[in-house]
This record gives structure tokens, sequence and C-alpha cells, in this order.
């Protein structure tokens, strides 16, 4: 393996990490959706908002390093997807920006759009931002309607490198069952990490609005949890039986960079048995996931950090298998021979190498975050 | 796809739309945090209820602002992606890294420690407390580097090599790209108008609280140091402002010339001062630049190039060329018509399109290594002008001269405004007449919008002047939009202005709100 292709991988699976610790921040999204049915009075909601407004920043910076790292280790990715389905970005776009002022708005006097209204937001980022960010996700194993050819940049009038082929831009993405499921599935994740995370908080709160929310929580979880492992698990089934593309760096036309991409039935299955510790990290997630569960609905426990640990588990190894064995992580439906591939989208040696340099604080970043969060909970 | 200039004229709209509206939010954010942290200190030193109350009122304007700051530039890094996708990919492996480093490096920070500042009075140490609140004031910072470091590379792309087999620009030398000149000063630039902004932002609503009589001590104290900082920053705001000047003269002389409304150069070339443009004239006629001016003899070449009696290009001899310069390297060059340049720019357009194509042959066929090297030749010799294959006419490479003109006096004029300003609030905070002096509270009030005015038209002539460059000379708006149709991008455009505006009037209204109840009338 080429030092450059490792560099490729790292990448992968950092922002791949990034996208998992996402989902499991979005128990911020997953909070507030309880702001709605759950919370029966303003009391109560304006508990859940002190909950969930102390963390939301962490989970907005996490989606903006997120998009930041993908744009600076794989630009065509940005470039291809991020201008392709317009619609779907912009539409993930706004239902974000409406979160980031209404926990600050929500409750200040005279702020012009009433506090329902900042509430509404917060509800439909917890329900729109959780599923059109999985439908996103979705489209590294299911594709996108995209032409891309990087010799456009050299006609004169008609230059762009990638378009999207038909006038929905992404909304029919939307439409596509397989990418709704991993959308439903991101959102019950969020919602029951937020369910937990009002245990976990309200647990430690005395008061008659801490306890209606606790005993409520503990009723919404056996169903939503359920629902969530049992749709986990028919999106990991179907994505395990799927045929995938890659690119096929046996065949001479590979030069490192450009090659054939070819079909290969049960590819991101063949993936992860292939490197048995994302199957180890895969299975120890599942079950960390399901302990967790268990011990909140059973034992009454409180798990949400065991939770959250088995989401991150159980998620990264599933996006590392969208790029690793040389898959095309996000082929194309409309010319196959477009699809982007680690090979065909990444910087360069150099700029991967430098950011690799740089990822080397990211756990001293961690701490940090860690040690912040660890104060401001502790009472 | 066909690019319409419908579509090309949309993005441009929606991305200034966003960009200005981030500028209204972001630099107080920058400036407060600092304010801020300096007020906490004299509280972790003195133990003294009034200073955690004066921290504690601008933290919470500082609160509002950093909200709608973040929903602001999250919608910028998105249209990268979304509006100029050719141009993600063309400048990904360069601007991506800072935008990667800033997300890790400063984000974080900012956002981690604005939580503990914002939310942890009684759930932290104090010390801890007031670490995070400069780590908040210091990460907003490093956050602005990093983002005009991306933003100062478009303007002057160094530190690059252009790779034929991907057909985009690849990083060679990542720390003069962090070190670049044209970052630096726009850095310090940014930074300073922020602070600027802020103080006045102190200044004005203490001296409200002054004329209705209310919270004296909180108010002169308040303006007292933000006399100071803002003092130092409109007095930096002038050093760096003449650095910016010369560093523009260097790598982009035709953003100067428009800034000037400056058509022929010469030798010890006047500034003006106060002038109206001539709307008849154009880069190829007769017509005088100026129905009126004042101007001050030699100050442009003084500005541009410390030097009374240099020579300063206007933007007809930019078009025709034939006058000599300095490169960035120190080289001494004769400038290229923009006949010419564009030549040179197709050769190297073409160029690529030969290479792309017989690196598609296969490897046995004849001649297929010549070829591919006789290509890349031809583009390493004309690649700086590549931009400029896609242009068709000189007028394609002239920016908007009116708005880069008068925006430029706007904000020179406002600036000196402020060095008054800024002196007066020093001596009459010093000699504690503040409260006698009923006017000038009266102007500090509507400094306010005019110190807004003054650092958004500073933005404006540094990115109106350069256009029609995305990447300056490599890559104009034509050949960096996505494929989308440009009635989508107006729909976008609509929601955003009903957004923002939505967002910049809740704000406000949130803000006074704020304000009316005064330092210590806010429940914390």
């Amino acid at each position: 393996m080429t030092t450059y292709h490792f560099l490729q991988l790292y990448w992968w699976a950092i922002v791949s990490l990034l996208g998992a610790i996402l989902v499991f921040l979005m128990f911020v999204q997953g909070g507030q959706t309880l702001l709605w049915g759950m919370a029966s009075n303003d009391e109560q909601k304006n508990l859940l908002a002190k909950f969930f407004g102390h963390k939301w920043e962490l989970t907005f910076t996490t989606l903006v390093t997120f998009g930041g790292a993908a744009f600076a280790a794989f630009p065509l990715f940005y470039s291809t997807s991020f201008g392709g389905a317009y619609w779907l970005w912009i539409l993930i776009l706004l239902s974000f920006v409406i979160q980031a002022f209404s926990y600050e708005f929500r409750g200040k006097e005279k702020n012009l759009l009433g506090k329902k209204t900042y509430d509404t937001f917060l509800m439909l980022n917890g329900v729109v931002g959780t599923i059109l960010i999985g439908v996103a996700v979705a489209t590294f194993y299911s594709g996108g309607n995209f032409f891309m050819d990087k010799a456009g940049i050299t006609e004169r009038t008609s230059n762009v490198i990638s378009y999207w082929v038909n006038d929905y831009k992404g909304l029919e993405l939307i439409a596509k069952p397989y990418n709704l499921l991993l959308g439903v599935v991101v959102f019950l994740a969020a919602r029951t990490l937020g369910l937990l995370f009002t245990i976990n908080q309200s647990s430690k709160v005395k008061s008659d609005a801490a306890e209606s929310l606790l005993m409520k929580a503990h009723s919404k979880i056996k169903i939503t949890g359920l629902a969530f492992v049992l749709s986990f698990v028919v999106f990991v089934l179907l994505t395990f039986l799927a045929t995938g593309y890659k690119v096929n760096v046996a065949d001479s036309s590979f030069d490192g960079v450009n090659g054939i991409i070819v079909p290969q039935k049960y590819l991101y299955f063949n993936n992860m048995v292939s490197n048995l510790w994302m199957a180890a990290i895969f299975l120890i997630g599942v079950l960390l996931v399901l302990w967790a569960l268990a011990r909140t609905i059973f034992k009454g426990k409180s798990s949400f950090y065991m939770l959250g640990l088995g989401v991150i588990f159980a998620v990264w190894p599933l996006l590392l298998c969208a790029g690793f064995g040389d898959a095309a992580y996000f082929h194309s439906n409309y010319d196959l021979q477009s699809s982007l591939t680690l090979y065909n989208s990444s910087s360069s040696l150099y700029t991967l190498k430098t950011m690799a340099w740089v990822s080397l604080a990211i756990p001293f970043v961690l701490l940090y975050i860690a040690y912040a969060w660890k104060k401001m909970t502790a009472k | 796809m066909l690019l319409t200039s419908s579509l090309i004229q949309a993005s441009r709209l929606q991305f200034a739309l966003t960009a200005m509206y981030h500028w209204l939010f972001v630099p107080l954010t920058l400036g407060l945090g600092f304010l801020v942290a300096f007020f906490e200190t004299k509280y972790y030193r003195s133990n003294d209820e009034f200073w955690k109350k004066t921290t504690q009122f601008w933290s919470r304007i500082f609160a509002i602002n950093f909200a709608c700051g973040i929903a602001t530039g999250i919608i910028l890094e998105f249209e990268f992606g979304t509006n100029w996708s050719n141009y993600s990919w063309f400048v990904g492996d360069i601007f991506g890294a800072p935008l990667a480093i800033e997300g890790i490096f400063a984000f974080f920070m900012e956002s981690t420690f604005f939580a503990v500042m914002y939310f942890g009075w009684d759930k932290v140490s104090k010390r801890f407390h007031l670490i995070s609140t400069w780590l908040t004031a210091i990460g907003a910072c490093l956050s602005a580097y990093w983002i005009l470091t991306a933003n100062g590379w478009m303007q002057h792309p160094i530190g690059v090599e252009f790779n034929p087999d991907t057909a985009r620009n690849e990083m060679v030398d990542f720390w003069s790209i962090v070190f670049s000149p044209v970052t630096l000063t726009k850095f310090t630039h940014s930074m300073l108008s922020g602070f600027l902004i802020a103080s006045v932002v102190v200044i004005a609503v203490s001296s409200w609280y002054l004329l209705k009589k209310r919270d004296i001590e909180f108010s002169l104290k308040s303006i007292k140091y933000a006399a100071w900082f803002g003092t130092f920053a409109i007095i930096m705001l002038m050093v760096t402002g003449h650095t910016s000047a010369q560093v523009v003269a260097k790598t982009q002389p035709m953003k100067l010339a428009a800034m000037e409304g400056l058509y022929k150069g010469e030798n010890g070339t006047p500034i003006v001062g106060v002038g109206v443009l001539n709307p008849k004239k154009s880069y190829d006629n007769d017509e005088k630049p100026y129905l009126f001016h004042i101007s001050i003899p030699k100050g442009l070449s003084f500005l541009a190039n410390n030097d009374f009696n240099s020579f300063v290009p206007g933007i007809t001899d930019i078009i025709e060329g034939g006058y000599t310069y300095k490169d960035s390297k120190g080289n001494e060059r004769v400038a290229l018509s923009f006949e010419e340049k564009m030549q040179r720019g197709n050769m190297a357009r073409k160029a690529l399109a030969v290479y792309g194509e017989y690196k598609n042959k296969p490897n046995d066929t004849p001649g297929k290594a010549e070829a591919l090297a006789e290509a890349k030749k031809y583009m390493d010799e004309n690649f700086e002008y590549f931009g400029y294959g896609f242009l068709s006419k000189p007028q394609d490479s002239i920016p908007n001269v009116p708005i880069t003109f008068y925006s430029f006096r706007i904000m020179i004029l406002l600036g000196g405004y402020f060095v008054l300003f800024m002196l007066l609030a020093l001596y009459y905070s010093k000699k504690k007449l503040l409260e006698k002096k009923r006017w000038f509270l009266i102007t500090a009030i509507i400094s306010v919008p005019l110190v807004y005015i003054c650092g958004e038209a500073g933005w404006i002539v540094a990115e109106v002047g350069r256009q029609p460059w995305t990447i300056q000379d490599l890559l104009p708006l034509n050949a960096s939009v996505s494929g989308v149709s440009s009635s989508s991008v107006y729909t976008t455009f609509i929601i955003f202005v009903v957004l923002f505006t939505t967002l910049l009037v809740a704000e406000l209204k949130i803000a006074f709100n704020q304000i009316k109840k005064g330092p210590f009338g806010i429940k914390w």
C-alpha cells in the first residue's frame, strides 16, 4: 500500500469517525423532538431546553468539522454531492440553521416570533434534520444521479465538472425507500439517545417537572428503543445484502487515480468481514446498544454514555465499509464510471499529510471537550 | 451543461448576501469577546460584584450575536459546495485544509468554552470560568485567522502547483499559504475592525444609559475601557490599511485601480479624497474619469509603494499592458495586455484539454509520452493566466468600478470620523466630561450604524474589487459555479433574505430589550 493510499484510508476513517460522533451528538436533536408530545407544560419544555441547550454547539461544531474535513480530504465529493444534490443539502442546512439561534432566542422576551415558533424550529431540526442527514449518508451506499468529468473545466462556456442529471437536484433521494430508511434510523437513534439523556439529567434534578419527564422518558424508551433497533437491523441487512461498486485496481487501466468501476455482490459485507477489527468494533457497538437499552428498560438505570459509545462503535465501521476495499463510496447511478472513490476524489498527498499532522490534535481537543462537559454536567 | 449569466448573478447575489449578513454578526463577537474577557479579569482580580455584572451583561450581548454568526457561517461553508462546485474541486486541495483546521482547532475551542462562559457561572470555578472566557475570545480570533487564510489565498494564490492529472491546484507549501502577506494584512485589518465595532457598540450602549441618567458607574467604566480599546483599534487600522493597500498594489493592481477610479496611471499618481465618477468613462474612451474630485497629489503612489514618485497602473494601463512592474518574487517584468493574457490563458486551457485527451489513450499509443510532455510544457508556461482563457473581452476583467470606488471612499471617510470619535471618547472619559457632553452621547448612538457601514464597505472593496475572479487570475466566476438552475438559486436567495432579515430583526429586538433592562436588571 502506498503512503498516499494509506492517508486516503486514514482520512476516510477520520471523516467516518466524525460522522459516527455526529450521529451520537444528535441526541440533542432527539431531545428536541421531545418538546412536543412529551413535555406537557412550559416548565417541562424549559427544563428540556436547559438539558439540551448547553450541548447544541458541540453537535453543530461537529457537523461543521465533518463538512470541513470532507471538503479538505475529499473535495470532489463536496463538489459533486453538494453542487448536485442541491436541494437536499439546502434543506439540511436550513434545518440546522434554525436550530442555531432558537435555543438562545426562545427564552428571551420580545423575541419577535414567540417562544412557540422557536420550539417549532427546534422540533423541525430534530425531525427533519436527522432524517435528511440519514438520507444524505445513505447515498454512500445507494449512490446519486450525477455525471462527473474533471476535463469539463477545459470547456470555455459549459465547464461544470460534475452535474446532477435530473431536475429534482437531490429531492428524489428523499423519496428512495432505502435512503429514507436510514433517515428514520438516524432519527430514532437520536430520539433514543435524547430520551436516555433526559433520564440521565432528570434524575439529577429535584422538581415535579423533572420527575414527570423522567417517568415519561422511561415509558417512551421501550417503543422508541425497540423501533430504533429493528430499523437499524433492517438497514444493516439490506446494506450487507446489497451489490456495491468498486474500482478494479487489478485492471491494467488503473493508474492509481482512475480505473474501471465494477459491481460487486455483498461488497459492504465483504468489506466488514475482511477487516476483522471493523467487524469486532461493529459487534461491540451493537452489544453496547442492546445492553444500554436493556439496562434502561429492565433495570431503570440511566445508560446514556454506554448507548452513545455503542452508537459510535456501530456506525463507524458501517461508514468505513462504504469507502474501504476500493469501494466507490459515492457511485453514479447515471454513469458508473463517474463514480467517486477514495483514489479519484481525495486531496493531494501533500495536503493529506499536512492534515494528518493536524489531526494529531484531535485527542487533545476531545480531552478538553470531555473535561468541559464533565464540569458542566457535574451539578 | 451551458452556464447562464443569470445563474452566475444569482450565485453571486446569494454568496454576497450571506457574507454581508455574516459580517453584521461576527465582528461584534470578535471584539466583544476580548472586552468581556478583560472585564472578567477585573472581576477575578477584585472579586467585585460590579465587574461580574458588567461581564455578564456584555456576555449576553455577545451570546445573541454568537448564535447568529454561527447560523450564517455554516451557510457560507455549505455554499462553497452547493453553489461553487467547480471552484470547490479546483481549490479544495488548498481551501479545504484551513476550513478543517478551523473546525478542529478554533471552532471547537470557541464553542466548547462559550458554553462554559455563558452557562457555567455557577458550575465551574472562577478561575476555570475566566480561562474559558479568554479561550472563547481566542477561539473566535483563531477561527477568523483560518477563514482569512482561505480568503487570502483566493486573492493571492501562492504555495501551489497545478496538476494536469487531477485538473486542479495542489498545495506544495503550507506555510507560505498560512503566512501569506495578504492573509496577515487581511487578518489584522479584519480583527481590528471587529475591535472597533465592539468598542463603538459598548460606547453607544453606555451613552444611552448616560442620556437616561441610569447605570452611571457601569457606563463610565465601560466607555473608559472601550475608548482605549477602540483608539488602539482605529490607529492600528490606519497602519494595516496602508499595508493592505501596498499588498493590493502588488497582487491585485486592477482592484487598486478600481478603488481609485484610475484609468491612466502616472509617476506620482494622486489619490482621490472626494470625487464623483463620470458614468460615461470607459477604459477605451477619452472621457474624463471624474465629474468632480479633490485629490492629494502623489498620494496613491505613496499609499501603494511608499514612494511619492512611483508608477501606479490604471485600468486602461492594465488592459493595454506594456508598463514594467515587479512581481511577487521581486523580478522586473513587462505587463502583458489583456489580449495577450487571454491568448496565454486559452493556450493553457487547450493544453490541458490535449493533456486529458492523450492521458486517456492506451499507453501504447504512438507519440503519447511526447504529446503529454508538450501539453504539460504549454500548461506550465501559461498557467499563471489560466483564468483569462474563460474571458472573452477586456470588460470581463474589470470589476464594478463605481461600487468599489464609492465603498472605498465611504470606508476611508468613516475611518477618519472614527479616529476623531475615539480620541474624543478617550478625552471626555479621562476628563470626566462624558455626562455633560450630551451631543457626544447622541453622536455615539448614531455611530453604531456608521461603524457597521464602514466594516461592510471594507469588505465590499475587498470582494467586489477582485471580480471577476474567485481565484485571482486563475479561475473566474463563470468557471466556478455549480450546474444548478438559476431559478433554484434565486429561490434559495429569497429564502435566505427572509431568514437573515428575520434573524437580524429578532436579534435587534432581543438585544434592545436586554439593554433596556440594563446590567443589573437581567436575571442570570
